[in-house]
């Protein structure tokens, strides 16, 4: 059974469309990369997962289970989000800032302060260094870095990542993606990611997912996904063919 | 001048903070709820910002003559006096409280909700640490205002600092407004300093 599945789901805003009837499912170890235009539906879709939007018509399903009948917050606290802009709290030091869900999850301190020190220590944040300190005193790489230990703290079986390395430079976007795979072979998540890079689509995914004005265009694992004949994709791949 | 004249003035002064606290410990704790409730409620912020904004376009001491004759809030004394500083501080408070909020982030209040926090902890956690320092500067200038603006409350029998300019206006008596007008200035520089700094100490970060 598929961990998060996507069965007919519309999105309308106004009546005007932003998902048309899609079908797609993700299975437990999967990263789903959901690429696509700046307005194609991709954050859209991924913002119904931990249920900050509903569809309009269809059923988004998490472990079986429409996100309509689940408890909002405890169906977010079992899914880590990582957002471009980050989002740290800049009142909470990094420690703090990553032991939240632990926190509001009421684990003991004991716990989340040995949590907190594995996910900096993985996310390459030694946390002598940095545990103290607050947002506004780390660089833009180090922040995500921070937002991705954050994401992880409470070991979520789902990871949302909305285009979350694409307000770095290259040379910082690389090593977060590398980290990215490092983690990835570390903790076994599911992850939906979504970026309008293709490269990054090609690194990272499992599976990759084009959407297209709110259409599903192709559903392929990376290497498939070279060969796809439609217009949007190979739209795409000339992107890299340079 | 009266040898009493000094201890007149200590306690025309207690007074007349007394009023201040009174007025601002109540616009206080009606204006930050009701801001916060503004942030969650968009369809009520015409009216009660309009309602608040009104009320400071009304001359104080009209407002004073409005208030005499209503039962339960109104006549003469303290208590008409406090119903009208409370009505004139109200504003600012409520204005900054929404404003704090609503400049708080976006994204880190998305990834708050997204964290699974409830709306509760958004507020508590969140939200309203990081507004402090803009509901703080509200709350310093309806201090302000209310310190000078009490001075009227003389005129409905509330005492305080106005007694004596009132006293002084009528016998043309320049010792009588002095005493009256140097003090009320002093309050309200020191209550603009004391809570500004209180203000820069919540804006650290």
């Amino acid at each position: 059974m598929a961990l998060v599945e996507f069965r007919n789901v519309s999105y309308q805003i106004d009546g005007k469309p932003i998902l048309r009837d899609l079908n797609l499912g993700v299975e437990a170890g999967e990263t789903l990369v959901l690429l696509g235009r700046s307005g194609s539906g991709k954050t859209t879709a991924l913002k119904m997962i931990n249920g900050i939007l509903f569809p309009t018509q269809g059923q988004v399903l998490v472990d079986g289970r429409p996100t309509t009948s689940w408890d909002p917050i405890k169906l977010r606290r079992r899914i880590g989000y990582v957002i471009q802009e980050v989002g740290l709290f800049p009142h909470f030091t990094v420690g703090d800032n990553v032991g939240l869900v632990p926190k509001l999850e009421g684990w003991s301190a004991a716990d989340i302060d040995r949590r907190v020190n594995l996910l900096l220590e993985k996310v390459g944040m030694p946390p002598g260094d940095f545990r103290s300190r607050y947002p506004r005193q780390l660089s833009g790489g180090q922040r995500q870095r921070v937002g991705v230990a954050r994401a992880l703290a409470a070991d979520p079986p789902v990871l949302l990542f909305d285009e979350p390395f694409g307000a770095l430079d290259p040379v910082m976007r690389l090593e977060l993606q590398q980290q990215f795979l490092a983690l990835r072979q570390d903790f076994q998540k599911t992850s939906i990611f979504v970026t309008h890079d293709v490269r990054e689509a090609l690194l990272l995914g499992s599976n990759i997912a084009l959407l297209a004005g709110g259409r599903l265009d192709v559903v392929a694992p990376p290497l498939q996904f070279r060969q796809a004949r439609s217009d949007e994709a190979r739209a795409f791949l000339a992107c890299i063919d340079n | 001048m009266r040898s009493d004249l000094w201890g007149d003035i200590l306690q025309l002064t207690a007074e007349h903070l007394l009023l201040v606290l009174n007025a601002m410990v109540i616009a206080i704790a009606i204006g930050v709820p009701l801001g916060i409730y503004l942030t969650r409620h968009r369809a009520a912020r015409p009216w009660l910002l309009g309602f608040s904004n009104i009320m400071q376009t009304i001359p104080s001491l009209a407002l004073f003559g409005f208030l005499i004759p209503i039962p339960f809030i109104g006549g003469i004394g303290k208590r008409t006096v406090i119903v009208a500083l409370v009505l004139y501080a109200l504003l600012p408070i409520l204005r900054n409280t929404l404003i704090g909020i609503l400049g708080v982030e976006a994204s880190v209040c998305e990834a708050a909700v997204a964290m699974g926090m409830t709306d509760g902890q958004l507020l508590r956690q969140v939200q309203i640490p990081l507004a402090a320092p803009t509901i703080m500067a509200g709350v310093r200038v309806a201090t302000v205002t209310t310190i000078g603006t009490a001075t009227i409350a003389a005129a409905i029998g509330g005492g305080g600092l106005g007694v004596f300019i009132f006293r002084g206006v009528a016998s043309v008596d320049t010792v009588q407004i002095l005493a009256g007008a140097v003090p009320a200035a002093l309050m309200a520089l020191a209550a603009d300093w004391g809570l500004g700094w209180v203000e820069r100490k919540l804006s650290r970060l």
